[in-house]
């Protein structure tokens, strides 16, 4: 016995288990040492499940559900203690297995505290002054005898505090885990796999990375410095094969004890040190190269070669850097490992993960682990060489085998650049030519994305409104729509957001009137909006590049397609290719006449635009739909007229009848006129056919509809479109979107709008869309304001609300309609449109951006009045 | 929604009965409340030589959507559709049931006040200047004229600015002939329906008894009788399907301006009827799934997945073979998995039965965890119902991603198109065919696949082989490759 105290170091995360007998002290202990929630205690689950803190029938249910709290908080990456006896084997070998299922480290503290004085706590307790006088005996016993095999039960660190006075004066500090670096930020440059290329690296580390080698006396490099303080940061197998890798070896080790570098051990130096260490190994794959050239070094320091055994065995198999943006280790590792510790962890980071089967030659299977990678931490790693490095699922494989030939890849971090050396000579035969890239998916491959990426219920994250959900029957929709038929995702970057109406009007006659609009901006706080002329055909999205090697670079598109036209589903808008190739080429030509491409630093735009007439899209739906109500009302309404004229004239009282009869004859045939001006005949190829863009949502590198306001959106656009006419094309396809700017706050600017609105409308169009100049409208309470809203004129809307909708007794009754769901809809939808923008700007995989946009098709199928 | 119904006469024998017969007089004009809206009955001309008894229902639009107003926000969850319809002014089966509610009388037979005039056969003619009739004309006829009647059915062009849209689907109907009023009547009262045969609006329960009713002495001998009874009561069953099955993908259809029918057609519309009654045997159907099975079976085949199983005709045959002992059958439409559980009877499965099947919305748009590690792979008329840009993604999901070790592929020889004599040439088989491949085609593709993703394949002819055209059905076999090359880094792991 001691007073002295006694510090108990527990990594951070880890699972803590208390072992003692009953009245030890286990729950003060672990109540002065950690807090409550990170305690979970068999009493207190046998509480839960019987009511009954000492019910001992209780036990089994008990401990299922300590099992359970334990799992879930271990699964979360938290510091667990388990408050319970734990004085018999089995319960603390299935605690065992479940730090390892895990990936923590176990830890045993056992309380061996005198039988004395657990008796006198317990006889103290009333719910415990009957239990029966073998219980401590046996309890303290099987603790004695256990104790000397928790060890080799798997705890990795074991406390033993011997009697009350002991653990009373202990002390627990928590340790940081090894692997753990956040607090690390860099900047750093990630070499990838050596193999022994000291020529290479010195010249990757001197010319491309910008390091000053130090030299010993001999000339040799035993250390680097970046001038900027950077580290380095090796991704493992330095050694191996290669003609020097000794000479890597001393480089590294030197530039790993001055700080300037960290390493993790790659499977190449996990074999060389049991091979250091006198075990057994075959030397093939180049480790006999580095023993001959390791025996060679013998004579010259002898001192070496023990250097290298404890470097390699230090070595720490995987790091989490930068705040846990980025993590390094050999072969990758799936994010359910990272900052974990335990032996299949290590196994991961060393060799990767294997599937558990074997293939015919009897060797087991790899398993794809990057593929499925969906963590935010970037993950860079090396072991399997490949030809470029390139990203995948934000993850990258440095190894560019510059040993068989090919190059010495490095990333500087976080600048994310990659950087590379290409090999001296070929130092080491490769078996067989390097393997070609995993298809990444939505790549060149034509591997495409994978459906746990769409399907179920989902929860998109987004920058501008935060997480919106997807619920799963609308999902399901947008993946037959999806699968069944739009254009390939590689192509589908954007979905066009729905747009909210304005406040529906109170003036006599109309449903919906610009004077809503410009009140309710007013009150958003929103002063400068625009009036954009809203055109009446459909609506398409189009990916237009310079030429179809840029669809080819930048879009892995198949050759010869230059780009899409889709539909606002994603469907490909022509049925002939060639005809939407036609297009695009026009659309490519206005951008260059512009000289958007040099100015927007540019080789591809995705436009937002209206393509006309309506019939050209819509013409089954038209027929159907449209004309057929107006061909059933013109057939119907000359007889009835006729009859009920027959009957006034016999002096039948049917006045009141033919006089509403006549009315709706009337609206009947506004009906058909107000359509009638959205259809006009097509040539075939692009006569006749209007394309009105109306914004530029993205550029390389740049989202356009987040940074660029309404009034310069629409002068770029202009400038398309006089630069398609300056081509003298006989017939120009751009059409010119009409605008007038408002300021909500002024009246007269208020009543020129609603002018403009009604001659507009009067002439027969459609109406139009009020839209803050500001690129990303916010509102009063910093949320995202609405994007826009439409006015539709008088007339349009007997085509979505029928064609006598103007009668005072329906558009009584049509005023009541609730605007709150859609409005909801188009801010969501917008958010998420943006969302997929920014993803595509900032150069993520295409599975994210493919997430947003089939978001906002999955949010489409919601059910919302479709009259809205 | 009009229509008007004339007889003739002489002093002997009024013209104006008829005002008898409809039990409301010539001289007033009556309005009546109708469950479908404001009928209007009054009579153009009555005199003893010639009286006309017109019918004009105003069924109130905004109402009509709203009593089916369910969405959210208290907005009408339904479909554009249903906003801008002909209903107020074509004589669909709103006009029928108004038809029998205003005068069940005279449908009945009964007239108190001149006892006999009932059963007397009159000089008829009925016009209904906007009949939707789905097959045209020449249906109108199919059902009339077996009745007696003197048709004539004049198509209604559907915008007489727009000549190249053709014509409606509405006829200028006129009947003339003699018959009883009540038979006339009850006559219009089932046809007007079946001719319209598209969209309802009431649903009861007691349509089998109705129509038996109506069609009491003229419906048995009617040579369409089939047809008329099964559009009569099938609308049932397509009114609860739009109802509860198809609001996701019509409203996506509604966002696009097209008809849902154009993106909701992964099933046809006789599987969603009666089980059995589209069970017709359909000759080389069957012996593509003998074959497919055939090749399964030869593959020694137990785990097996139905890729596009549409209607699940072949997953119910895998299951009942004894050596295969999982299948699971996965389509991209959730209706077609539906009409596959509902023909499978999956609820009335056993529960060892039920165990070997598994049924999944997925895509092979994508790749898919979940079909890793299967013996073989069915796609069955499946290939031809991908845009061709996307069928290397389907290649890789099949054949890089899930890898079964047998893979069956049928397609449509289009060689053999020429053999069909209702097929006009030039055209597919199935309006959703994205394309039909020749021998020649099929065989350079399914090559191309083979090399790329390690397959080896051979090809079998499907139905009766022409010497000419070759098989009406294709299939290609594909077997996975023993793996080849050996991954260094697996060396080293296994080290």
């Amino acid at each position: 016995m001691t007073d002295e105290t006694t510090e108990l170091t527990v990594p951070d995360l880890s699972l803590v288990v208390l072992v003692g007998a009953t009245g030890s002290g286990k729950s003060t202990f672990a109540a002065r040492h950690f807090a409550p929630t990170q305690v979970v205690s068999s009493d207190t689950c046998r509480g839960l499940v019987a009511d009954d803190e000492n019910d001992q029938s209780a036990t089994p249910d008990a401990f299922d559900l300590l099992h359970y709290i334990v799992g879930k908080r271990l699964a979360a990456g938290r510091l667990t203690v388990v408050d319970a006896t734990n004085v018999q084997r089995e319960p603390r070998r299935q605690l065992v297995r479940l730090a390892r299922e895990h990936d923590v480290l176990p830890v045993a503290i056992v309380l061996d505290v005198e039988e004395r004085v657990c008796a006198e706590r317990n006889a103290a307790r009333a719910e415990r002054a009957h239990l029966p006088g073998h219980v401590l005996p046996r309890q303290r016993g099987e603790l004695r005898r256990g104790l000397r095999g928790l060890a080799r039960e798997g705890f990795r660190t074991v406390h033993v505090l011997r009697g009350a006075s002991e653990v009373a004066a202990a002390t627990v500090a928590l340790t940081r885990r090894y692997n753990d670096l956040r607090h690390l930020t860099g900047p750093f440059d990630l070499i990838g796999d050596v193999h022994g290329c000291r020529a290479e690296l010195e010249t990757l580390l001197v010319d491309r990375l910008g390091y000053a080698l130090e030299r010993d006396a001999a000339g040799r490099p035993v250390g680097a410095r970046h001038p900027a303080g950077r580290t380095a940061v090796f991704v493992g197998d330095l050694v191996d094969r290669g003609p020097d890798s000794p000479g890597v070896l001393r480089l590294v080790m030197g530039m790993v004890a001055a700080g300037t570098a960290l390493c993790v051990p790659g499977n190449h130096e996990n074999k060389l040190g049991r091979y250091l260490a006198g075990r057994k190994v075959r030397l093939t794959h180049g480790l006999a190269e580095t023993v001959e050239q390791l025996d060679a070094e013998d004579g010259r320091d002898p001192e070496f070669r023990g250097r290298v055994r404890e470097f390699v065995d230090a070595l720490v198999s995987h790091y989490v850097l930068d705040g846990g943006r980025l993590v390094v280790s050999h072969a990758g590792l799936p994010e359910k490992y990272h900052g974990r510790t335990s032996g299949r962890v290590r196994s991961h980071a060393l060799y990767g993960e294997t599937t558990g089967e074997t293939d015919e030659f009897g060797l087991p299977v790899r398993y794809p682990w990057a593929e499925d990678y969906r963590g935010r931490a970037a993950v860079v790693y090396g072991h399997t060489p490949v030809p470029k490095a390139a990203w995948l699922n934000n993850t990258l494989c440095l190894d560019t085998g510059c040993v068989f030939g090919g190059a010495l890849t490095a990333l500087r971090w976080p600048e994310r650049e990659v950087v590379d050396t290409p090999a001296e000579r070929v130092w080491y035969e490769p078996v067989r030519p390097l393997a070609g890239p995993v298809g990444v998916p939505g790549g060149a491959s034509a591997r495409p994305l994978d459906l746990g990426d769409v399907v179920g219920r989902r929860v998109v994250e987004t920058r501008h409104a935060g997480r919106l959900s997807v619920r799963e029957e609308n999902a399901a929709a947008a993946l037959e729509v999806m699968s069944r038929f739009a254009v390939d995702p590689r192509l589908l970057l954007h979905l066009p957001p729905t747009m909210a109406p304005c406040a529906t009007s109170s003036e006599e006659g109309y449903l919906e009137h610009p004077a809503e609009a410009f009140a309710a901006y007013r009150a958003a706080g929103v002063r400068e909006v625009v009036c954009e002329e809203k055109h009446m055909g459909s609506r398409a999205v189009a990916l237009v590049c310079r030429d179809a090697e840029t669809a080819r670079k930048r879009f892995d598109a198949p050759d010869g397609v230059r780009g899409v036209v889709h539909t606002r589903t994603g469907r490909p808008f022509f049925d002939d290719t060639e005809l939407g190739n036609r297009l695009l080429r026009r659309l490519a030509e206005s951008v260059a006449g512009a000289g958007l491409w040099d100015e927007l630093a540019t080789d591809w735009l995705l436009l937002d635009m209206e393509l006309m007439p309506w019939s050209l899209k819509a013409g089954g739906l038209l027929r159907t739909q449209y004309a057929a109500v107006g061909a059933a009302a013109g057939a119907v309404f000359p007889g009835a007229l006729d009859a009920l004229a027959a009957a006034a004239a016999r002096g039948v009282p049917v006045d009141g009848l033919l006089a509403r009869q006549r009315e709706r004859a009337a609206d009947a045939a506004a009906f058909t006129t107000a359509y009638g001006r959205y259809c006009w005949p097509t040539g075939g190829g692009l006569d006749g056919v209007r394309a009105a863009p109306f914004q530029l949502l993205a550029g390389e590198g740049r989202s356009l509809a987040a940074t660029l306001p309404q009034d310069e959106q629409l002068a770029l656009i202009d400038r398309m479109v006089a630069a398609e006419r300056d081509v003298a094309h006989r017939d120009p396809v751009l059409t010119p979107t009409r605008r007038l700017f408002v300021d909500t706050g002024d009246d007269a600017s208020v009543a020129a709008g609603t002018d403009w609105w009604l001659a507009l409308t009067a002439e027969g169009g459609e109406g139009m869309v009020v839209k803050p100049r500001a690129a990303l409208p916010l509102g009063p309470d910093g949320r995202p304001a609405q994007p826009g809203v439409k006015c539709r004129g008088r007339e349009y809307l007997r085509i979505v609300y029928g064609p006598d909708y103007t009668r005072p007794e329906h558009l009584a009754r049509l005023r009541e309609r609730s605007l709150g769901h859609k409005r909801s809809l188009a801010l969501r939808e917008y958010a998420l449109g943006l969302e997929a923008l920014d993803r595509l700007a900032a150069g993520e995989p295409l599975w994210r951006v493919h997430e947003a946009v089939f978001a906002v098709l999955a949010l489409e199928s919601e059910p919302v009045d479709p009259r809205l | 929604m009009f229509l008007t119904i004339s007889t003739t006469g002489d002093a002997r024998r009024p013209a104006t009965d008829l005002g008898f017969l409809l039990h409301k007089h010539p001289d007033k004009a009556q309005e009546f409340s109708t469950s479908t809206g404001r009928a209007q009955v009054f009579y153009p001309e009555a005199t003893a030589e010639r009286c006309t008894a017109a019918l004009l229902l105003e069924v109130d639009p905004v109402a009509l959507v709203r009593s089916r107003g369910q969405g959210r926000g208290a907005a009408p969850d339904a479909t554009l559709a249903r906003y801008v319809n002909d209903r107020p002014y074509a004589a669909s089966s709103l006009l029928a049931v108004a038809l029998g509610q205003v005068f069940r009388s005279a449908l009945r037979g009964r007239c108190e006040a001149r006892p006999g005039l009932a059963e007397r056969s009159l000089p008829l003619t009925i016009e209904v200047p906007a009949l939707p009739a789905r097959g045209g004309p020449e249906e109108v006829r199919r059902l009339f004229e077996p009745l007696g009647w003197t048709v004539t059915a004049e198509p209604v062009p559907l915008d007489g600015r727009f000549p190249e849209w053709g014509d409606s689907r509405y006829v200028r109907l006129t009947l003339t002939g003699t018959e009883t009023l009540a038979t006339a009547l009850r006559q219009l009262y089932v046809l007007l329906p079946v001719l319209d045969a598209a969209k309802h609006y009431w649903i009861s329960e007691e349509e089998v008894d109705k129509l038996l009713r109506a069609g009491d002495g003229w419906l048995e001998p009617h040579p369409e009788r089939r047809l008329i009874v099964n559009r009569y009561l099938a609308r049932r069953v397509a009114l609860t399907r739009e109802a509860l099955t198809r609001l996701e993908l019509a409203r996506l259809a509604e966002a696009d301006d097209v008809e849902a029918e154009e993106l909701d057609n992964a099933v046809p519309e006789a599987a969603e009827s009666t089980d059995d009654e589209a069970a017709r045997p359909e000759p080389l159907a069957v012996s593509r799934r003998a074959a497919i099975l055939a090749a399964v079976r030869a593959a020694g085949a137990s785990r097996v997945l139905d890729l596009g199983c549409g209607e699940g005709r072949l997953v119910g045959e895998l299951l009942s073979d004894r050596a295969v002992t999982e299948v699971v059958a996965m389509d991209v439409s959730v209706r077609a998995l539906r009409v596959a559980a509902r023909r499978l009877r999956v609820n009335r499965m056993s529960e060892r039965q039920r165990a070997r099947l598994t049924l999944f919305q997925g895509s092979l748009m994508y790749t898919d965890a979940r079909l890793a590690g299967y013996d073989a792979a069915v796609l069955s008329e499946v290939v031809e119902h991908v845009d061709p840009p996307r069928l290397p993604a389907l290649a890789y999901a099949v054949f890089g991603a899930a890898r079964p070790g047998t893979v069956v592929v049928t397609t449509p020889n289009a060689e053999y198109n020429v053999r069909w004599e209702s097929l006009p040439a030039g055209r597919t088989r199935h309006a959703d065919h994205r394309f039909e491949w020749t021998r020649a085609e099929f065989r350079r593709w399914a090559g191309e696949v083979a090399e790329l993703h390690g397959y080896v394949v051979e090809f079998r002819p499907v139905g009766d082989e022409d010497p000419e055209v070759g098989p009406p059905t294709q299939l290609a076999l594909f077997t996975r490759r023993a793996a080849e090359g050996r991954d260094e880094t697996r060396e080293e792991t296994a080290a």
